[in-house]
């Protein structure tokens, strides 16, 4: 900018210079002529200067424009950038020129004081959910508990709130995760039960591809064991499952460890050993009545190690073509019961789950499984010469079948035939009948966090009859978002 | 059933029962162990790298070469939220040295349980091995309440970073680091990659700005928020939705309100993901005269799309069809 404004006093100083110039001629011969070629020169120049000023003048407002065009950018720039600092991790500024590549921040090292964030929830040491359900429902049998014998099941005519859990979940640190379940339910007077369902911690990265959970949580005995309630595909509890492990499924305080078979597909290996008494440990040293087929409790401890619970378990799976997938499982349970001294029980069992879903799934949608489980109990049970019992061994087996085709997007349709069957013996306690069971079901899904589900029950139970009930269940949940086992 | 027939005359027959079992189980499982163990000490050399998503496992890929082995989860055509935890990918994940994942809770459905399963140190959060693709992203529509009345909206901004290619290039420099970590023999050679990589990004810009040139600034609708990177970046400007909010479907009031509304702003596309339904869009379309485009959203969506650049080449090229000559 200097140079320019120079310019125009340079050309001044060389005019003056050359008019000097031409005030001392050495010849005075011909002054008018010479006056006339000075005047026209003089003219000349003068009109020469006047077109280089403006010209200048001209290049000046350009460049001021220029520059002051530069300055406003440069403040729209800031401003823009200013906009659109978000608040990001690393705190980097995002530019809106398009070309610009976002700078890559420095990865940060991971230090033991750092949360884990197994469960990706993002900014908390630990997940919170909560899960409700409700159910309505009528029956021609007055007893709906009666038929419904699971202890999440409907209960009653009208309206049963059998499960409303609190699922808390995080690591604890970088070798173990934690995770606990508490169940509040209404019972028939509308009193509130609370009852702490799981707390287990499972390690994560021990050696061997091996896996220890310990504590009380749902023994991976078959497929439907495992799950909670809501995340069942139907209303209620399966007959057989019923059979084998009681209103509350197979849990009981204690261990297990699991080894990941190094083969070339999905193999596990399960060894649970638990405490084999109590009501969650329906078929060994339960000393509730409906576990003991008209004995008087034995009184028999934890002797030795025989005494506990052994639960051990082989599942598999296989993906067959690009949209089919099946998982077997075989398990067992061997423990004592509380009906003698040395009597034992034994449940063995078979589950195969099998899952269709395209590979152009939207949302999860369409998709069809098919689940089957078969279960077999020898129960032995003791000699009680008061009852006037022999010692004698009771057979109980019985198996579901069920599909369910997600047929439209939030809808499944479904259907569930089952049937158990065992031994009577010499205590005719009415407990164990024969009973078939057909329940189709249908179920909404508004999101994929609340659902309403329409399931209709007809039930033949051995020397009683048929019964037809028919239930329609709620559920929400909140909190963490929920993270789907196969 | 001859056994247990047996086990149930025997009077001790619980003992030879149960540990005839667990005896079975164990050698069962010696026998498989053995056989694995024989044919699976060859491949050692190569990086295992496991992506959850094949655009990640494209551009693992293009940086890693032939010194990586790379496999993807989730399939190319399928909704990325709901990938089924398959037992097999537990499997996979045992054996990964390497897993990338796209972060910011895409996985966050179903890779929770795959890891605590697949008992793997090296691909653990925190790990050398475990790369989180939104890392360093600066992502977009963050929310700042949480509220699912809203939707199933991503508490952390929106996932679908990788239909903007520049992000492209900060996951790949992602990917070269750990590679390097972990190789660092072959460190040159993935930075060559990465180099490779990042140029003919650059180089296709150009190419693709010239391209969306003829189309810059038309106005779209999709299906769900999965393309605003990809629509901010070329220069098309996102009416609204079919979803009346995220993972909700199109519902008749929202599609009522919405067709005179693209009708007012002349909305000239509808762009879907390969796993949409199309009945929607084509009834939308019917009466808007707006065109239905079926983009992939991911790598091998498919023929035309095998790798990261070609996805957008085709997806480009799509739309140039589409809306780049009424321009």
């Amino acid at each position: 900018m200097s140079k320019i404004t120079i310019l125009p006093l340079y050309l001044v100083v060389i005019f003056i210079m050359g008019s000097a110039h031409a005030q001392t001629p050495k010849q005075v011969q011909g002054k008018d002529d010479e006056l006339t070629t000075l005047r026209s020169q003089l003219e000349e120049m003068r009109t020469s200067f006047e077109e280089m000023k403006k010209d200048y003048d001209v290049r000046f407002k350009q460049m001021q424009d220029k520059i002051s065009k530069l300055d406003e950018e440069k403040e729209r720039l800031e401003k823009i950038s200013k906009e659109v600092v978000a608040p990001v991790r690393g705190g980097e500024i995002k530019l809106p020129s398009s070309f610009q590549q976002p700078p890559i921040p420095e990865k940060q090292p991971w230090s033991p004081s750092h949360p884990l964030q197994i469960f990706g929830a993002g900014k908390s040491y630990m997940n919170i959910s909560f899960d409700a359900l409700f159910d309505f429902g009528t029956s021609t049998s007055p007893n709906v508990e009666e038929l419904e014998r699971g202890d999440h099941d409907p209960k009653q005519r009208g309206l049963t709130l059998p499960n409303e859990e609190i699922f808390l979940e995080g690591a604890a640190d970088p070798y173990f995760k934690g995770a606990a379940d508490i169940v509040y339910k209404l019972d028939e007077d509308n009193e509130t039960e609370i009852e702490l369902e799981e707390v287990y911690m499972t390690s994560l990265s021990f050696p061997l591809n091996l896996q220890l959970k310990a504590g009380q949580y749902f023994t991976e005995f078959g497929r439907l064991n495992p799950q909670h309630p809501h995340q069942w595909d139907f209303v209620d509890q399966p007959l057989v499952n019923n059979r084998m492990f009681g209103p509350d499924g197979l849990r009981s305080p204690g261990g297990r460890i699991s080894w990941l078979m190094p083969t070339p597909f999905y193999s596990e290996v399960f060894l649970a050993v638990l405490d084999s008494q109590g009501e969650t440990a329906f078929s060994f040293r339960n000393e509730e009545e409906d576990a003991l087929y008209g004995r008087t409790p034995a009184d028999r401890g934890v002797r030795s190690l025989g005494d506990m619970l052994f639960v051990p378990r082989w599942t598999s799976s296989f993906d067959l073509m690009d949209s089919h997938t099946v998982l077997l499982g075989a398990s067992a349970a061997f423990g004592p019961n509380a009906t003698g001294m040395d009597t034992n029980t034994q449940i063995y069992g078979l589950d195969l789950f099998w899952k269709w879903k395209p590979p152009t799934q939207s949302g999860g949608w369409p998709f069809v499984t098919w689940q089957t489980e078969g279960m077999y109990r020898r129960f032995e049970a003791g000699r009680d010469s008061l009852a006037g019992l022999p010692r004698e061994n009771l057979a109980d087996w019985g198996a579901y079948s069920q599909v369910i085709w997600g047929f439209k997007k939030r809808w499944t349709a479904g259907l569930r035939g089952e049937f158990v069957t065992g031994e009577t013996g010499n205590f005719g306690d009415g407990l164990r009948p024969d009973r078939t069971r057909l329940s189709p079901v249908l179920t909404f899904y508004p999101s994929e966090f609340t659902k309403l589900r329409l399931q209709y029950n007809r039930d033949e139970i051995q020397s009683h009859g048929s019964e037809d009930s028919v239930f329609l269940q709620l559920e929400f949940s909140i909190g963490a978002h929920p993270a789907h086992k196969f | 059933m001859r056994l247990l027939r047996l086990a149930r005359n025997d009077k001790k027959g619980i003992i030879s029962g149960k540990s005839l079992f667990i005896q079975l189980m164990v050698y069962c499982s010696l026998l498989i162990a053995h056989g694995s163990l024989l044919c699976s000490d060859s491949a050692l050399a190569k990086l295992n790298i496991v992506a959850t998503t094949p655009d990640l496992g494209a551009i693992a890929k293009e940086i890693g070469g032939d010194k990586v082995d790379v496999k993807s989860l989730a399939r190319p055509t399928e909704d990325p939220h709901f990938v089924d935890a398959r037992p097999s990918f537990i499997t996979i994940l045992n054996k990964a040295d390497v897993l990338i994942e796209g972060g910011a809770m895409l996985e966050a459905g179903w890779l929770p349980p795959l890891i605590e399963g697949a008992r793997n140190k090296k691909i653990q959060i925190g790990s050398a091995g475990r790369v989180i693709g939104s890392d360093g992203i600066t992502l977009i529509q963050v929310p700042t309440t949480l509220d699912r009345a809203m939707g199933d909206i991503h508490p952390m901004g929106n996932p679908h970073y990788l239909l903007d290619p520049l992000n492209g290039k900060v996951v790949a420099q992602h990917i070269c680091d750990t590679l390097c970590k972990l190789d660092a023999a072959s460190c040159p050679h993935f930075q060559t990659n990465l180099e490779g990589f990042s140029r003919k990004i650059d180089e296709k810009m150009v190419e693709w700005r010239k391209l969306t040139a003829l189309f810059k600034g038309t106005k779209v609708v999709t299906y769900h928020k999965s393309y605003d990177y990809f629509l901010e970046r070329f220069g098309l400007e996102l009416v609204d939705t079919l979803e009346p909010k995220p993972g909700i479907p199109p519902s008749p009031t929202h599609i009522n309100a919405l067709i005179p509304r693209m009708n007012e702003d002349g909305v000239k596309a509808i762009i879907i993901e390969p796993n949409k339904e199309k009945k929607t869009p084509e009834f939308i379309a019917e009466k808007t005269g707006a065109k239905v485009l079926v983009l992939p959203g991911t790598v091998g969506g498919n023929e035309e799309t095998e790798d990261y650049i070609s996805l957008f080449d085709y997806n480009l090229a799509q739309l140039a069809a589409a809306i780049g000559g009424g321009h």
